[in-house]
């Protein structure tokens, strides 16, 4: 088989499962019109396939902070910090994410992908070790196979299997670096933190958080999953996004580990890329500033995922363990995931459709991520409507 | 370990990836676990957690890079567990 056969073997095992004309990835999108709605073919749908937590995508401060920062200062920087420089907002937004989480360190990344793939492949290299979550995003697997080191999974939010997995690397804990997340985007559930600091503690190991999705969400000020535990000081290492909570592009690493400034010069996805645009940085620094005092978005996002969560359970949606801004309904079948999938797109409704091996434990999921800018009326009608739905389960098994 | 440990590595590969594949070919030495077996990466991940707990053994996911066949997956398991 050669190269583009390969392709075509792919290209094929993907329209077994989504015959052509399903657009379930990558739809496109003809107008945005909030934060909520937007246009896909000729519907008027409620978006509930962002990320876009806090509902901040049209804030017309991080709006007008982008428009001020393209006109000061060019639609983009042309090149890496590296070679370039570092500009005012580069250096502030660092500043910021630093003192948000009481660091001495932070470095700021091009993307999310690349906070992740640049901060593990600088930590750890060939004959060291990473301990990961099975249910890891791509970012920090990827970030893993760029680093050369030894990659060992442990189940999903098992501590018991961890432990045994941490045992069997004997002194090699001394170079191991322990992975989870704040919130996991399949399901929505939350590293069980407390545990992970015991063991992390116990076997002398340096752990890494990826707040991604729990950045603006968890905690008082929105620090996210290290917030709501107490244990800010215990992680050695917090990686996030600016995609979701935020409504930018870009991602970051804050730590309290003098090192941290050292990824600069060792980590390629740092070194090798174009830095974020001035308008980037400018509304991301605004959102930021809208994240840390915007404890009733959070409260409003909550009420939101709370009151979708039980009306799903209620109608015998199988769903992850905690409620949360992701909320994933479980299905046996590819197909019955995807008869869910459109039925809602056909009730105006855009949420995420997750086939294997992307979904855990061979399921396939319909996911909907909620937030702050819905309504109580449109979470009743998303809610109502997957109820309406839920005996199509039965007919495409 | 000795040869019959071998054996039982590649005994329990097989009986495993029979579980795993939807194919109904017969799995031998020389099937190719991805192409012929249609086990997707996460099922393969799975079971190479299994395997470790089997034997109590650190099997590295990138190891896996170097693997194809149930030969090479047993040889694999085979060097790691008399490594250790």
């Amino acid at each position: 088989m050669n190269l583009l056969e390969k392709l075509d073997a792919s290209a094929a095992a993907r329209k077994a499962l989504l015959p052509d004309g399903v657009g379930a990835f990558g739809i496109p999108i003809e107008e945005v019109y909030s934060a909520t709605e937007a246009r896909i073919g000729d519907r008027r749908v409620l978006l509930l396939g962002t990320n876009n937590y806090l509902g901040l995508t049209f804030a017309p401060e991080c709006i007008r902070a982008a428009h001020e920062a393209i006109d000061k200062e060019g639609t983009g920087t042309t090149g890496s910090r590296m070679a370039n420089g570092s500009y005012f907002g580069h250096r502030s937004l660092e500043r910021e994410f630093a003192d948000f989480y009481q660091c001495d360190s932070a470095i700021v990344f091009t993307t999310g992908y690349q906070a992740n793939l640049g901060t593990i492949s600088g930590l750890v290299g060939p004959g060291d070790t990473v301990l990961i979550d099975g249910d890891s995003h791509a970012s920090i697997y990827d970030g893993c196979v760029l680093s050369g080191a030894d990659i060992i999974r442990f189940k999903h939010n098992d501590m018991v299997d961890m432990e045994k997995r941490l045992r069997r690397l004997g002194n090699r804990v001394e170079t191991t670096l322990i992975i989870a997340e704040g919130i996991y985007s399949m399901l929505g559930d939350q590293a069980p933190l407390t545990d992970i600091v015991k063991l992390k503690k116990a076997y002398g190991c340096i752990l890494l958080l990826d707040e991604a999705h729990s950045l603006g969400v968890l905690g008082e000020t929105g620090q996210g999953l290290v917030e709501t535990t107490g244990l800010l000081k215990e992680v050695d290492f917090i990686t996030g996004t600016f995609s979701k909570s935020l409504c930018s592009i870009g991602g970051f690493c804050v730590s309290n580990h003098p090192q941290l400034e050292q990824l600069r010069y060792v980590s390629h996805p740092y070194i090798f890329t174009a830095s974020p645009s001035p308008a980037t940085i400018a509304s991301t620094r605004a959102a930021l500033e809208l994240l840390r005092k915007g404890s009733h978005l959070r409260k409003q996002l909550w009420q939101n995922c709370t009151q979708l969560y039980t009306r799903l359970k209620e109608g015998g949606y199988l769903l992850g363990p905690h409620p949360g801004p992701v909320i994933a309904a479980i299905v046996d079948t590819p197909r019955q995931a995807l008869l869910l999938w459109q039925n809602l797109l056909e009730h105006n409704i855009y949420v995420n459709l997750i086939l294997p091996p992307a979904a855990p434990e061979g399921k396939s999921l319909v996911r909907c991520s909620v937030n702050a800018a819905h309504t109580p009326e449109q979470i009743k009608y998303v809610g109502d409507t997957f109820c309406k739905l839920h005996s199509l389960l039965c007919t495409a098994s | 370990m000795s040869e019959s440990n071998y054996d039982e590595i590649m005994k329990l590969l097989c009986d495993r990836l029979s579980g795993l594949s939807n194919s109904s070919i017969q799995i031998t030495p020389e099937t190719n676990i991805i192409s012929q077996l249609s086990i997707d990466s996460i099922k393969l991940l799975n079971l190479i957690m299994e395997i470790e707990d089997t034997f109590d053994v650190s099997i590295p996911i990138n190891a896996l890079t170097d693997v194809q066949t149930v030969r090479e997956l047993a040889d694999l398991v085979y060097k790691i567990k008399s490594a250790s």
